[in-house]
């Protein structure tokens, strides 16, 4: 933690815990007959509401996106980079708002709240929550906050789906969709790697079909290994190439299976720590949020006719070196959506990071979405 | 007003849906948007252009006309498919004017005369490949790889059945100037053409 917070930072912030007694009707016909959502906002809503920005968290994040929760905090909010006074996401412009989604394990309802009808925690009789029914729970956080439309609705990866999704399912209630380092739907490739993640977690001995909490026990094994995976398709060759090479921990080989390279103890590094803030049943409905995102499923696998209702505004971007959701798959939105005859603007940003560049602040990532987001608050008299 | 400016915009009709083939910054198409109630896309590969245009609320594309082409565009999308000082930059102009016509009803192209008095003199004199204020480059580092003479491009069109429907002379400056019209070959420097495949 620094000595003291740097002065593009929103300084400290607390979540809050806000509940929703209507019933939600999800996807799968199952009804969350109540439920909580964290909620952490930074800067202030002017008197027209009409500077809010909505941030959607991809699949690991929560709602602390940006500041610090205390003194002692290592690191601010995942998206510190991109939010905070003089940043794209000005908090001295815009009301921000960040949530964790339904099914999280960060503090809103999910697998490891408990479920008022056992008294237990819910585990695998979680329902199996989408994108369209976070974006359902996130107009109702809307209303909650009196906000009626969105300045815009931004987020990358997993996020970038649900600003998509927002575009089409509440038309008059966003002016700009951004969707960052994205896609339309997963590719075979992209599930597969989620099934791989998913069956690391669910053959772990210790995940007794979900209800490891009343074993007292957590599948740790299994979550590492699927942090592992995911985490090889978060960054590029080239980046990993970098940073670690083929570099070795100690001089020689020692003829055996320990992690010897560098990038084998990152891995472990990355996956422990996962597996000890994160949720086994979480990580399995999140992947599987991906996994069903299509919007154009309905419409015959044509995503311009699933575009028709949309009203707003989108800003796509792409990083040259993600191979996760490559920029051809952003293109594919794009060009869907010029298609539709929808206002769009497009970039590629040459960044090396793979994935992962959507949370690194590179000089030409951050003008364009600076540039953007400044014509959005003027927009909207912010 | 630039000269090349107020001309187009003649040509535009309010909500006209336009695609703006190396938009640069954005200034036409924001005029256009603003003057015009026009809509529609700027395409551009330059980073600094791309972010100006975002900033200004002109819609841009990060797409490369060489090896993307237009592709992703519809037959006949746009009323109007604009080409301003571009076209002696791609590889094949004979092939973008054909896909401008195919994703635009009408095509508006300007590029500057190869065949400027000022760029003869300056060959027949000197024997070294001319320079202007519209031709600022050395042989080897220019990106104006395709450059013609008004001549070169009526001719084309008349190959490609394609209609010129108005053409416009300017100085280097944008102005008009009677001279120009008068022997605009020899006399123009930049020339404004609307052109069709639409018989009528």
């Amino acid at each position: 933690m620094p000595d003291s917070l740097p002065s593009d930072s929103v300084g400290l912030v607390s979540p809050k815990t806000i509940h929703f007694d209507t019933p939600l009707e999800l996807a799968c016909g199952q009804t969350l007959e109540s439920y909580d959502l964290v909620v952490e906002t930074y800067g202030k809503l002017n008197a027209d509401a009409s500077n809010a920005v909505l941030i959607c968290h991809a699949l690991s994040g929560h709602h602390h996106a940006a500041g610090y929760h205390s003194l002692d905090d290592r690191k601010p909010g995942w998206w510190d980079s991109c939010i905070g006074p003089g940043k794209p996401i000005d908090t001295n412009r815009f009301f921000v708002v960040s949530l964790n989604n339904l099914g999280g394990c960060h503090g809103s309802t999910g697998p490891n709240s408990n479920n008022p009808e056992t008294g237990k925690p819910y585990g695998p009789d979680f329902p199996v929550v989408t994108v369209a029914d976070w974006v359902a729970s996130q107009a109702r956080l809307a209303d909650h906050l009196g906000i009626q439309q969105w300045a815009a609705v931004v987020g990358g990866s997993l996020g970038g789906m649900q600003a998509l999704q927002w575009s089409l399912d509440y038309p008059d209630r966003l002016r700009h969709s951004v969707v960052i380092a994205s896609t339309p739907r997963l590719t075979a490739q992209n599930i597969a790697f989620n099934e791989v993640a998913r069956q690391a977690i669910i053959s772990d001995r210790e995940f007794f079909e979900g209800r490891y909490y009343d074993e007292n026990l957590v599948p740790k094994r299994g979550l590492m290994l699927a942090r592992m995976v995911g985490h090889i398709t978060y960054l590029s060759d080239a980046s990993m190439g970098e940073k670690f090479g083929r570099e070795l921990r100690e001089e020689a080989y020692k003829f055996g299976f320990d992690a010897e390279f560098q990038v084998e103890s990152y891995l472990r590094y990355q996956g422990e720590r996962f597996s000890e803030t994160f949720d086994a049943n979480t990580y399995l409905l999140m992947t599987r949020a991906l996994d069903y995102f299509d919007p154009a499923y309905d419409f015959g696998g044509d995503l311009s006719k699933a575009l028709a209702p949309a009203q707003c505004e989108y800003l796509v971007l792409s990083f040259s070196t993600d191979w996760r959701f490559s920029p051809a798959r952003s293109e594919e939105m794009v060009n869907a959506m010029i298609s539709a005859r929808k206002r769009v603007s497009y970039a590629e940003i040459d960044a090396p990071w793979g994935h992962d560049a959507f949370l690194i602040p590179t000089p030409r990532y951050t003008d364009i979405f600076t540039a953007y987001m400044d014509r959005v608050a003027r927009e909207v008299g912010a | 007003m630039r000269a090349d400016l107020e001309i187009i915009q003649q040509w535009v009709r309010p909500g006209h849906h336009i695609l703006d083939l190396g938009c640069g910054d954005g200034t036409l198409l924001d005029f256009l948007q603003r003057e015009r109630n026009a809509t529609g896309f700027g395409l551009e590969i330059n980073p600094d252009h791309i972010t100006t245009c975002m900033g200004r609320g002109v819609r841009v594309i990060e797409q490369n006309l060489d090896t993307q082409g237009l592709d992703n565009f519809d037959d006949g999308m746009f009323d109007i498919v604009l080409m301003t000082q571009a076209l002696q930059a791609v590889r094949r102009p004979d092939k973008v004017i054909d896909e401008m016509l195919r994703v635009g009803r009408e095509g508006i192209v300007t590029f500057p005369n190869f065949a400027h008095w000022r760029l003869r003199w300056g060959l027949a004199l000197s024997g070294r490949m001319p320079e202007s204020d519209a031709l600022p480059y050395k042989w080897y580092n220019t990106p104006n790889i395709r450059l013609c003479t008004f001549k070169d491009f009526e001719a084309l069109c008349r190959q490609k059945g394609i209609k010129i429907k108005s053409r416009r002379v300017v100085d280097g400056q944008h102005q008009n100037s009677w001279l120009a019209r008068l022997w605009p070959n020899l006399l123009g420097e930049i020339a404004i053409y609307r052109i069709t495949r639409e018989t009528t």
